[in-house]
């Protein structure tokens, strides 16, 4: 039994090929399968650990590494406050305390539902926007409480299911793109493109040594 | 009007099309490389006195020409963002992707790579939504893949997403990332990217920024590039400005034409502060650097006129810091995000941005005493011996040594602040 | 070579002292070399340097003037200036150990590794005196288990990844990674996935703090209590140098030493937690005479009294080689002369085997050129026809897995099964018996069948005679004949005589087996009978007159009832000979069988008379290593019981017998071997023990034999537990063996003796290609925990044994209608039938059943037949 679905291992196989080294491919099938389950389970990891021909180990202390893929189950939304120093000059902290309250939950934690994790992030490169958030890596900002209560609000009701798919889903353009050039072709042009570079370099010595 | 290189089509609509980019003339200076040979393109980047855009400010023609020569070489494009209060990529990634896509094809003759990768920040989705779907138009249109345009030039081009791990900035990590391991930093000698790269290989890491401009220095010449500017600072920058001004935001500018208070005050850029507030320091170019005062305000935008006064421009972010905001908190919580970023390899970093935090927590908090301050200063100096700018490094990377930046900065800058939340026991400031 | 190095020595400074160094060194290791110890945790000169804990940081001269470097990743260069002892570097030292300690517990009182914690020690010498660490440490749940042997306490780990890397770079078992980041990181295993490496043991050994754990030591004893002495591992063959250590008589630990020539300070699992065997309870501790079924407790002296009657009158019969001996691999260099001296020298039988049908013929592993560990480890390449070295002789594929990663050699593997040399192998045939002979004559011809192995070879610069190329030769399936492999060695070697070879049989101290003459035909040193020397024949009085039987004549003769008495000297063959329905049915047609054991084996408990033996660590000897090395065996602990050496057992019933053998402790052993064998001249107790012959040496031994100092007695970091301080810094160095000796008189040096190429004659057997329908090719291999009395009376490892299952590929169920988890009959050509569990493994060829050896005991059934060429079996719905 395939932890991926055909169209996913479809996908993985594509990623899989894009590297000199497969094992190049563990990040983006971490997100791949994070995309079909909402999260990183044991399970995928044995998965990509075939895939790659590495141990499941090896997946799970990468993608530990990585505060993006996650071993447990989150919510459907993922909601990030950023509290680094300019979301905090402009009330990021009070932010989260706010989103905490609204919730009902601590950083961290998830509501019963499985509707919403919280987490206090750090700087998401959306500074103008201070005090910002994101869910599943989707912005909003500024935020004021009441705005961050409207969000929540469009998200319980669905209203943001266009612009913020369920967790693990982050890019959906996948690549469309011919087959990889087979890397001895491209080795051969660049051995003939740098045999002809020295050729130049030669003739340009010479011409300068022919000048003087 | 000041010239606009990598943000000219930011605001035009559907900026990230292709259609609109080659609206714009997009893809010609690929073609136009494409007839050129590699050392010519390589030579209009060297003309154009290009400096880095991601932070360590090197040139960039500099940078290829210590590409080791082998057959296998790499490209690689730090899209990696992380710095806090560093959105400028983030901008360009999601507005201009074709701009990034061709600058990083030319690139990738110029040096003669096998193959072009583009590291992007994992929390970027529609940056990565954009970026792929320009690679796939690419590709669509000819201007990547097999025989681009004709020309005899293969190269294939892989977007490459992160996961969430700010180390992964630092070069050297990317590329263990890349590989599919965690981001460890390689220890520099030897493992310097042109020598022992990507799978080994040779390798050139540039930022997002700087791909982004080399469409134009192709098409318009690096000479016109280097006419921007003064001294080694050519060209436009884009500063990322945040934190207690008015209208934040990113602004390209000419590189040293504004002054540090220009880009605050100017009604066109910062538009000042709050009621009348005063600025009560600023920290340029990211969270590593050491912050500067008022005093300092007048200090030209440019690379060497920043580390003169014993900082650095960095990434091109600028925080705003006003007399209303407490300097204690902002240091406590930039030392809160490196403990958190730490990748764990070094024992300095590791356990000492832990209990620097802790500390820094307890003095904002009110449960310190004077003593802490010079407790957690020799915790600092443990990290970076000396305390001096630019730092000692005593760990395989850079992270390390940036810890103590802002904590010593704060108590040099705000000593009595400090003493106030040490005698008060808490914040005098209202969050 | 060594004169090579010293001219291109470079010159650097370390504390304002010049000291020589050689280009590429790091700076600590040349540091070290000059008398400077440099702190550290994460660097272990067995592993590649990660520069992590920036303990070893000094100051080192740059463009800008001195800066902190690390020293472990920082290479020596000419002219370099470095600084180990200024108040920088200690304040960096002291500021890197008061970052590690403000998370690490203070639980040193009830912690394995209190007193000789290197975290600890380091602590004293280096660290703060106190720490100003007011906040809450980071807290673990201490400790868990993360296999059947190791425990993790992850409060106590400081991150150096030492253990990780041992298990991805050295072992190849990436099961154990570091997990999270920055101080939230800690070392564990994948769910349900166990740290179940055979090298698991290894890095519970170089944690530098309390972290790891095995749990046969846990709470065990505390460092200050142990007592320790060196010796040497006789699990298998590869002899690895181990440290012995006891608390009140008894043992509690072996500690790998780093040893440059054989195991780089590594262990297997097995050999490492063996040492439970010799403390088992199941011990035989006093003679036991059978009566009426069931044993009683006798005397020595009846004991004795009786064999002795027991041999004297089947030798008055007239046939002394009905008086049998079969020789085990507990027996040490002298306890084997002993015997073999009794049996050749005093009884005049040659009915004297050391080996079970699982091994070589010792005339064969004679006559084929040696190659040493290390030259197989540098060979320009390496072809393997042999078990699975992984399975069988662990800790040699640890060694052979480092250099063909390294790319320092490459590797071609040639036979029936899937093994973890394939993994590693850059060409990999399988090949039929009848291929081989064309293989061997062929191989380095370009016109060769098998141009892949040719080209590899070519390429890698092996010779056209073989110069270069090291063979690994084993059994690489037992269910051919031992012939097959001797055939395809003796013909490879006439095409190749530059060719070297390793023999890799499991078996520890065969070679000194064969060396010292428990095979027929020969006498110690190889030399055949008729050509006793006239040293010998002065000391071995009566000497056999007819060639007598190995294990396989042995046992057929006995079946017949021509065998009046068996010796089995630590030899389990009811247990352990390949075909247990011959030893089995033989053994019972036996008139007396005496066994010198130290367990109730399945062979002892069915002898007539059992003498307890002593076990390892419980006498002190030699032992000879796969690759001709002899290596010390140190006493630690008392024999158990009444139990005896080997050796004196021997003794006494010369004794009985009215001969004296002429030794009263291994020490004369050792002589009289040294004198009467031309193979092991020069050796001597003395010479062995001396501190720069720690590692042995390979005999026969030349006037330039070297010796060389054991890098484990250099660092006290590297390997916790071992050195005593005052042996930091010591560097590691060559001498030749025979150097500032009063004993030897280097003059004397005879040539060294020539190898005996006669007597292996055109015995080349006959190779029938046998098809016959139904049956199915079989491949029958042991496993590192087949079952056996070491593992069974080793309680931490007995439940590792492995199950009887018959495996076969996926195409071949599906042809035969099976599925995993059906129960199979395999019945073999003799009619024994057995019944197993089937489970379909793909890394089996189509066609081929595999059993594993030592994992079934069912009587009647023995898969492999001895006298068959080549063992078929086949598999039926049960």
């Amino acid at each position: 039994m395939s932890f991926f679905t055909p169209e996913n291992l479809g996908k993985a196989q594509v990623l899989v090929g894009l590297y000199p080294d497969k094992r190049s491919a563990l990040i983006p099938l971490c997100h791949l399968a994070q995309g079909q389950h909402g999260h990183l389970s044991n399970e995928a990891m044995v998965e990509i650990a075939e895939l790659l021909g590495i141990q499941p180990a090896e997946v799970m202390g990468t993608a530990s590494f990585y505060d993006m893929l996650h071993t447990e189950e989150v919510g459907k939304y993922l909601v990030g406050v950023c509290t680094n120093v300019a979301c905090m000059l402009g009330g990021g902290l009070e932010l989260l305390e706010h989103a905490s309250d609204v919730l009902g939950i601590p950083p961290g934690a998830t509501t019963d539902d499985g509707m919403f994790t919280l987490e206090e992030v750090e700087c998401v490169a959306h500074c103008d926007k201070a005090p910002c958030a994101q869910v599943n890596y989707r912005y909003f900002g500024p935020l004021a409480d009441s705005d961050f209560d409207r969000l929540v609000d469009d998200l319980r009701s669905d209203r943001l299911s266009e612009t913020v798919p369920p967790h693990g889903v982050l890019s959906r353009v996948f690549r469309d793109a011919p087959a990889m050039v087979p890397l001895e072709i491209i080795h051969q042009e660049r051995r003939d493109m740098d045999e002809a570079k020295k050729a130049r370099l030669a003739a340009q010595n010479q011409d300068a040594g022919g000048k003087q | 009007m000041s010239t606009k290189i990598v943000t000219a089509r930011v605001g035009v609509p559907d900026s990230y099309l292709l259609s609109t980019y080659l609206e714009h003339g997009g893809y010609s200076s690929l073609k136009k490389a494409l007839a050129m040979t590699p050392e010519e393109v390589h030579a209009e980047v060297n003309a154009s006195g290009m400096l880095g855009r991601g932070g360590a400010g090197f040139e960039a023609g500099r940078k290829w020409a210590m590409l080791k020569q082998d057959v296998v070489r790499y490209l690689v494009v730090n899209g990696d963002e992380s710095e806090p209060s560093t959105f400028k990529d983030h901008l360009l990634v999601e507005q201009d992707p074709h701009q990034l896509v061709e600058g990083t094809l030319i690139t990738a003759y110029a040096i003669g790579a096998s193959r072009a990768f583009i590291y992007l920040r994992g929390e970027f989705a529609l940056g990565l939504e954009r970026v792929q779907a320009a690679i796939n138009e690419a590709y669509a249109y000819g201007a990547v893949g097999r025989n681009i345009f004709g020309s005899g030039f293969s190269i294939d081009l892989v977007l490459q997403p992160g996961a969430g791990a700010y180390i992964c900035g630092e070069e050297t990590a990317l590329i263990e990332s890349l590989e599919g391991k965690r981001g460890f930093p390689r220890i520099k000698p030897p493992y310097f990217p042109a020598v022992i790269g990507l799978y080994g290989a040779p390798t050139i890491v540039n930022n997002v920024e700087t791909m982004s401009n080399i469409p134009w220095i192709i098409a318009n010449g690096g000479k016109s590039f280097a006419a921007l500017g003064k001294g080694r600072s050519t060209g436009t920058r884009l500063f990322a400005l945040s934190g207690d001004v008015l209208r934040p935001g990113n602004y390209e500018l000419e590189m040293t034409s504004k002054t540090f208070r220009e880009l605050i005050f100017d009604p066109e850029f910062g538009g000042g502060l709050r009621d009348g507030r005063s600025v009560k320091a600023v920290i340029p170019g990211g969270v590593s650097a050491p912050w500067i005062g008022p005093d300092n305000l007048d200090l030209p935008l440019g690379q060497d006129e920043v580390a003169q006064a014993g900082s650095m421009l960095g990434s091109g972010s600028i925080i705003v810091i006003d007399d209303h905001s407490c300097a204690v908190r902002a240091a406590w919580r930039i030392t809160k995000f490196f403990n958190r970023e730490s990748c764990g390899q070094c024992t300095p970093c590791r356990e000492g941005s832990g209990w620097i935090e802790k500390i820094m927590h307890r003095i904002e908090l009110g449960s310190a005493t004077e003593s802490d301050l010079d407790l957690v200063l020799d915790v600092c100096d443990n990290i970076a011996p000396g305390l001096t700018w630019p730092p000692q490094q005593t760990t395989i990377c850079v992270l390390g040594p940036s810890i103590p930046s802002s904590v010593v900065s704060a108590i040099k800058m705000f000593r009595d602040e400090f003493m106030i939340h040490i005698k008060e026991e808490g914040c005098p400031f209202v969050h | 070579m060594s004169t090579d190095v010293s001219q291109n020595l470079i010159t650097i400074s370390v504390d304002g002292k010049e000291i020589k160094a050689v280009p590429g060194e790091l700076v600590i290791e040349a540091a070290e070399k000059a008398g400077v110890f440099i702190p550290r945790f994460c660097y272990h000169n067995r592993l590649p340097q990660v520069g992590m804990c920036r303990m070893c940081l000094v100051e080192v001269k740059g463009p800008r003037g001195f800066a902190l470097q690390p020293s472990c990743y920082l290479p020596v260069s000419d002219g370099m200036e470095v600084i180990t002892e200024s108040d920088k570097v200690k304040k960096a030292q002291d500021g890197v150990l008061e970052l590690l300690l403000i998370n690490h517990p203070l639980d040193c009182p009830t912690c394995d590794k209190g007193g000789e914690c290197p975290l600890q020690d380091q602590t004293l010498t280096y660290g703060p005196g106190e720490s100003r660490f007011a906040e809450e440490k980071r807290h673990w749940e201490k400790p868990i288990a993360i296999s059947d042997l190791v425990f993790l306490d992850r409060e106590r780990c400081i991150q150096c990844d030492r253990c990780t890397r041992f298990a991805d770079v050295i072992a190849g078992d990436a099961l154990i990674e570091f997990i999270g980041r920055g101080d939230h990181t800690e070392i564990n295993v994948f769910p349900d996935r166990p740290f179940s490496s055979y090298f698991s043991g290894n890095t519970v050994q170089i944690c530098p703090v309390g972290a790891l754990t095995a749990s046969p030591y846990r709470f065990k004893a505390r460092p200050w209590d142990l007592s320790q002495v060196e010796s040497s591992c006789t699990t298998c063959s590869m002899g690895c140098r181990i440290m012995v250590q006891s608390s009140q008589n008894e043992l509690t630990r072996y500690l790998g030493l780093d040893s440059d020539s054989i195991n780089h300070g590594w262990l297997c699992d097995k050999g490492r937690f063996g040492f439970e065997a010799v403390n088992s309870s199941d011990r035989v501790t006093v003679p036991l005479i059978r009566k009426n079924g069931s044993f009683t407790e006798t005397t020595w002296a009846s004991a004795l009294s009786l064999i002795a009657s027991k041999v004297s009158s089947a030798k008055a019969a007239g046939d002394p080689n009905r008086i049998g001996f079969l020789l085990g691999s507990r027996l040490t260099n002298e306890d084997i002369y002993a015997w073999v001296k009794l049996a050749k020298g005093v009884v005049a039988s040659d009915s004297v085997d050391c080996q079970l049908g699982d091994g070589l013929s010792g005339k064969v592993i004679s006559v084929l050129p040696r190659a040493t560990i290390n030259q197989a480890a540098s060979a320009k390449a390496i072809l393997a026809f042999t078990g699975d070295i992984r399975e069988e002789i662990p800790v040699l594929f640890l060694r052979l897995r480092e250099a063909i990663k390294s790319g320092k050699t490459k590797l071609a593997t040639i036979g029936t099964h899937a093994s973890s040399l394939d993994q590693l192998s850059d060409v990999s045939v399988k090949v039929s018996p009848d291929q081989l002979q064309l293989l061997a004559r062929e191989l380095m011809q370009e016109s060769s069948k098998f141009p892949d192995i040719a080209s590899l070879f070519t390429t890698q610069g092996v010779a056209s005679d073989g110069d270069g190329l090291v063979v690994l030769l084993g059994r690489e399936n037992l269910a051919w004949d031992r012939s097959v492999a001797e055939a395809f060695a003796v013909e490879l070697s006439r095409a190749l005589p530059k060719a070297k070879f390793l023999i890799t049989i499991r078996s520890s101290n065969f070679a000194g087996g064969v060396d010292l003459g428990a095979v027929p035909g020969l006498l110690p040193g190889r030399t055949p009978i008729e050509d006793a020397s006239l040293k010998l024949r002065q000391k071995w009085v009566n000497l056999p007159g007819r060639a007598g039987y190995g294990a396989a004549e042995m046992l057929k003769s006995a079946l017949r009832g021509e065998v009046d008495v068996l010796f089995l000297v630590g030899s389990d063959p009811r247990q352990d000979y390949v075909d247990s329905v011959l030893a089995n049915s033989a053994l019972d047609q036996v008139g007396f069988v005496v066994s010198v054991d130290t367990y109730l084996s399945q062979s002892s408990s069915m002898a007539d008379l059992i003498l307890p033996a002593s076990s390892f660590a419980e006498k002190s000897g030699t032992t000879t290593n796969l690759e001709g090395r002899v290596l010390t065996l140190n006493q630690k602990v008392t024999p158990r019981g009444l139990s005896r050496p080997d050796w004196t057992i021997a003794s006494e019933i010369a004794l009985e017998l009215g001969e004296d053998l002429g030794f009263t402790s291994a020490a004369d052993v050792l002589d009289e071997i040294a004198e009467v064998s031309p193979l092991h001249w020069g050796l001597s107790w003395h010479r062995l023990t001396r501190s720069a012959a720690l590692e042995g040496v390979v005999i026969p031994i030349s006037p330039t034999s070297l010796s060389i100092r054991p890098n484990a007695m250099l660092d006290q970091v590297s390997t916790p537990g071992i050195a005593s301080v005052w042996n930091q810094g010591l560097a590691s160095s060559k001498t030749s063996f025979l150097e500032n000796d009063s004993e030897g008189d280097i003059e004397q040096v005879a040539e060294a003796p020539s190898q005996a190429t006669r007597g292996l004659g055109e015995s080349i057997w006959p190779l029938a290609p046998i098809q016959l329908l139904g049956f199915m090719n079989l491949v029958y291999t042991p496993k590192l925990y087949s079952h056996g009395e070491h593992l069974k009376n080793s309680p931490h490892l007995s439940h590792l044994a492995v199950e009887a299952k018959c495996r076969i590929s996926g195409r071949t169920a599906n042809d035969l209608g099976f599925e995993t988890g059906d129960s199979v009959r395999v019945a073999d050509k003799a009619g024994g039938e057995g019944l197993f569990e089937l489970e379909i493994d793909d890394s089996v060829r189509d066609g081929t059943v595999e059993l594993t050896r030592g994992s079934f005991a069912i009587s009647g059934f023995s898969p492999v037949r001895i006298g068959e060429t080549v063992n078929y079996v086949k598999v039926e719905r049960a």
